[in-house]
């Protein structure tokens, strides 16, 4: 495969209303020798602080745009290439990467969410990438779609991701029915009947990851594997003290206690994170909603679903990530897994893995797919 | 990705979504019925600025017209709500709230106190505020600060197109009296408002911008020309903390002091009158709850102690702009205590 000798990294789009990031801090010095992968600089959007990571490997000739600037989604932000490139050669590609760019940005970046009737619920889902076979990610408790905003897009790189809101969450209707996983699982495979989606790789975590199990056992057929983040149903331990309170929760500190628990750092916890769960728990529906499901979910401050020993009964591959420092649902529940569990814990992680590592998580998961997809048999 | 809409469609939302949800809210005022349904022009009043248009086409038989007796309506909507209608009845302009005084002043603001919480008055009264408009001097005044006054009354002041349609919900759903002031120059401001119903508490400020440097106390309009001037003023290298008040009654004292605490500076900004308004009330709770915090006498940025004038050049004076607030902000994080300067030296 041939590939250009100056390469590119530009203003990722981390979600539908980003339109641009302020460079917080480079992490590599100019002229160091980087890898695809590698995490090269830190930025800010309105919602968050993520690290992008390089897509190319090379030295990087140019760090483009400064700490404390603001770049427009699909700005050039730094320039890779090998030694034997000349400055002046990388200078002219700087000059121009403006004027090739400018103006054609829009097109690329219009994925936006959709909404589909699902058996009388409005469903909200957002779609990313092409390609068979398709990914499903599924969120945890009080969640949304958004939740997969550093780990969509890349893993829509090699095949169609479909991130929907699950019923009472998010934008989807608040009508969860009796709350329970098997509710929320038919749901989900009317929802996979609706965008037609036959086969799909699941991806959940906590609550997802739950909602993944339950689909592998009742629509065996449906599910090419299983990526467990963080996923209740794999013991019976849950601080169920935080669930209780994050249904309750009504005022900003309260939940802002709350959500700190999830992380690993708490300083993660944003002004604006705490503004959008209180902004969704103050929605018509929503607290009934929760509260169903928790109360499904938890009985006497234990899980009530517990898949453990059903594990064996799944044929789809499954892959099981955990955050070294959950204080959600504890390590434990990764551990003693039968052995075609693939097992991966990631260090200095709280509950939220995906936000929390999500370089890795999308590198374990994107490899855990392929191998997936070449042991397919049809 | 959510969907816009304008501070009028928001309070619209609102109203209709909460008639379809309980068939006991009913909408009272000088003209809010428009052309009885009917197609295009027929249709286009609803209210003086159209905010109510399309309900009655909706809700016939929900939605009266009344005489321009605002002492009638507003007793007649008091009177309603004591019996258990949820009546949201529009006064166009707060500046006739004069007239009802009484209705609003000794009977819904003291049913509840008077009879032993046996009774409850879950009236909402929409009226408009604010100067800008060309209006004249009785047209144009902002006097949440009156109403805020009197115990028994729960006074709305949203800035936003989503503060209004979620803190009108919670107005409408609320059992006791809510005097709802919706800023005239603030009807066409677009925002991101939810489709789905929603709610706001009462007696929760917004903090619309984080900084440490200097606390800006504000409400209504004067929200977004603070905005306007902690922008122009982050470039200078000061962050300000814009808080939003949201609700003067009840008002949320925690969040102001906690700014107040980290901050030490403060600059209150009111359009309204400056005496026994907003902007004394608030600088009198922080020197009474934060006095040891501060670092600077508390500024407040006003109207002056005059009737909004119609001279369109004197009208624009008088009203409080981004540069009046970055000036006050300025001197208050310029102020250096005498204590402070002379134990340096």
């Amino acid at each position: 495969m041939g590939r250009d000798r100056i390469r590119k990294l530009t203003m990722p789009k981390w979600g539908f209303s980003m339109t641009q990031g302020r460079v917080v801090e480079w992490l590599v010095a100019e002229q160091s020798e980087i890898s695809r992968g590698d995490e090269v600089l830190e930025i800010e959007t309105e919602k968050s602080i993520g690290v992008v990571e390089s897509p190319e490997s090379g030295t990087l000739r140019r760090q483009v745009a400064q700490a404390g600037q603001e770049i427009p989604v699909g700005g050039l932000l730094a320039v890779v290439a090998d030694a034997d490139v000349s400055d002046e050669e990388i200078d002219r590609f700087v000059e121009n990467y403006v004027s090739e760019e400018s103006g054609d940005e829009t097109d690329a970046y219009e994925a936006a969410p959709e909404f589909v009737d699902v058996g009388g619920r409005k469903l909200r889902y957002l779609k990313q990438g092409q390609g068979d076979p398709p990914a499903v990610l599924l969120h945890g408790f009080t969640g949304n779609l958004n939740n997969w905003l550093f780990n969509h897009a890349a893993l829509a790189n090699e095949r169609a991701v479909y991130a929907p809101d699950l019923p009472g969450h998010g934008q989807s209707s608040k009508d969860v029915g009796d709350g329970s996983i098997e509710t929320i699982a038919r749901v989900l495979s009317e929802w996979l009947d609706a965008v037609g989606l036959s086969r799909v790789h699941l991806v959940g975590h906590s609550l997802g990851g739950g909602i993944a199990l339950e689909t592998a056992l009742q629509y065996p057929n449906r599910v090419l594997s299983c990526t467990l983040i963080a996923s209740t149903g794999l013991g019976p331990e849950i601080d169920a003290d935080y669930v209780d309170q994050v249904v309750r929760a009504d005022r900003r500190k309260e939940l802002r206690t709350q959500l700190q628990k999830l992380f690993a750092d708490p300083g993660q916890v944003t002004r604006q994170l705490v503004d959008d769960v209180l902004k969704f728990k103050r929605v018509d529906g929503v607290r009934e909603a929760l509260s169903r499901i928790a109360g499904s979910l938890i009985d006497d401050g234990r899980q009530t679903i517990v898949f453990r020993d059903r594990l064996e009964t799944i044929q789809a591959p499954m892959l099981v990530l955990w955050g070294e420092k959950d204080r959600v649902l504890p390590l434990s529940h990764a551990q003693s897994l039968p052995a075609r569990c693939t097992v991966e814990v990631l260090g200095d992680c709280g509950h939220m893995v995906p936000m929390e590592a999500s370089g890795d998580v999308n590198r374990m998961i994107a490899r855990f797919l392929q191998d997936c997809d070449q042991t397919v048999p049809e | 990705m959510v969907r816009t809409l304008s501070f009028q469609q928001a309070i619209n939302e609102a109203l209709g979504q909460e008639m379809a949800r309980d068939d006991s809210v009913i909408v009272i005022g000088e003209d809010v019925v428009g052309g009885h349904g009917a197609d295009g022009e027929m249709d286009a009043w609803g209210g003086v600025m159209g905010v109510t248009k399309g309900l009655y086409a909706k809700y016939p038989g929900r939605v009266m017209d009344t005489p321009i007796s605002e002492s009638a309506f507003i007793g007649a909507a008091i009177g309603a709500a004591a019996s258990g209608i949820r009546p949201v009845v529009e006064l166009m302009f707060n500046d006739f709230l004069g007239v009802c005084f009484d209705q609003i002043f000794n009977q819904a603001a003291k049913f509840r106190y008077m009879f032993g919480g046996k009774a409850e008055t879950p009236v909402v009264i929409r009226t408009m505020i604010g100067a800008g408009f060309r209006a004249a001097a009785q047209h144009s005044q902002s006097l949440y600060s009156i109403f805020t006054h009197i115990p028994g009354l729960k006074c709305v002041v949203p800035s936003t197109p989503y503060d209004a349609k979620g803190l009108l919900i919670e107005s409408i759903r609320d059992n006791d009296p809510v005097i709802f002031f919706e800023h005239k120059k603030m009807y066409q401001m677009e925002g991101e408002v939810p489709e789905e119903s929603y709610t706001i508490p009462f007696g929760e400020a917004e903090i619309v911008r984080e900084g440490d440097d200097v606390t800006i106390i504000t409400l209504a309009q004067m929200v977004h020309e603070s905005i306007k001037a902690a922008e122009q003023l982050a470039e200078e290298g000061l962050q300000c903390e814009v808080i939003d008040l949201r609700t003067t009654s009840p008002l949320d004292e925690e969040t102001l002091l906690e700014s107040v605490e980290a901050s030490g500076r403060v600059v209150v900004v009111d359009e309204a009158n400056p005496r026994c308004s907003m902007a004394t009330d608030i600088s009198a709770l922080i020197a009474d709850k934060a006095f040891s915090s501060l670092k600077a006498p508390i500024r407040m940025v006003t109207a002056p102690h005059t009737p909004v004038p119609f001279s369109d050049t004197l009208e624009d004076l008088y009203k409080p702009d981004a540069e009046n607030i970055a000036a006050a902000v300025r001197q208050v994080s310029e102020y250096q205590t005498w204590v402070a300067t002379a134990s340096e030296s």
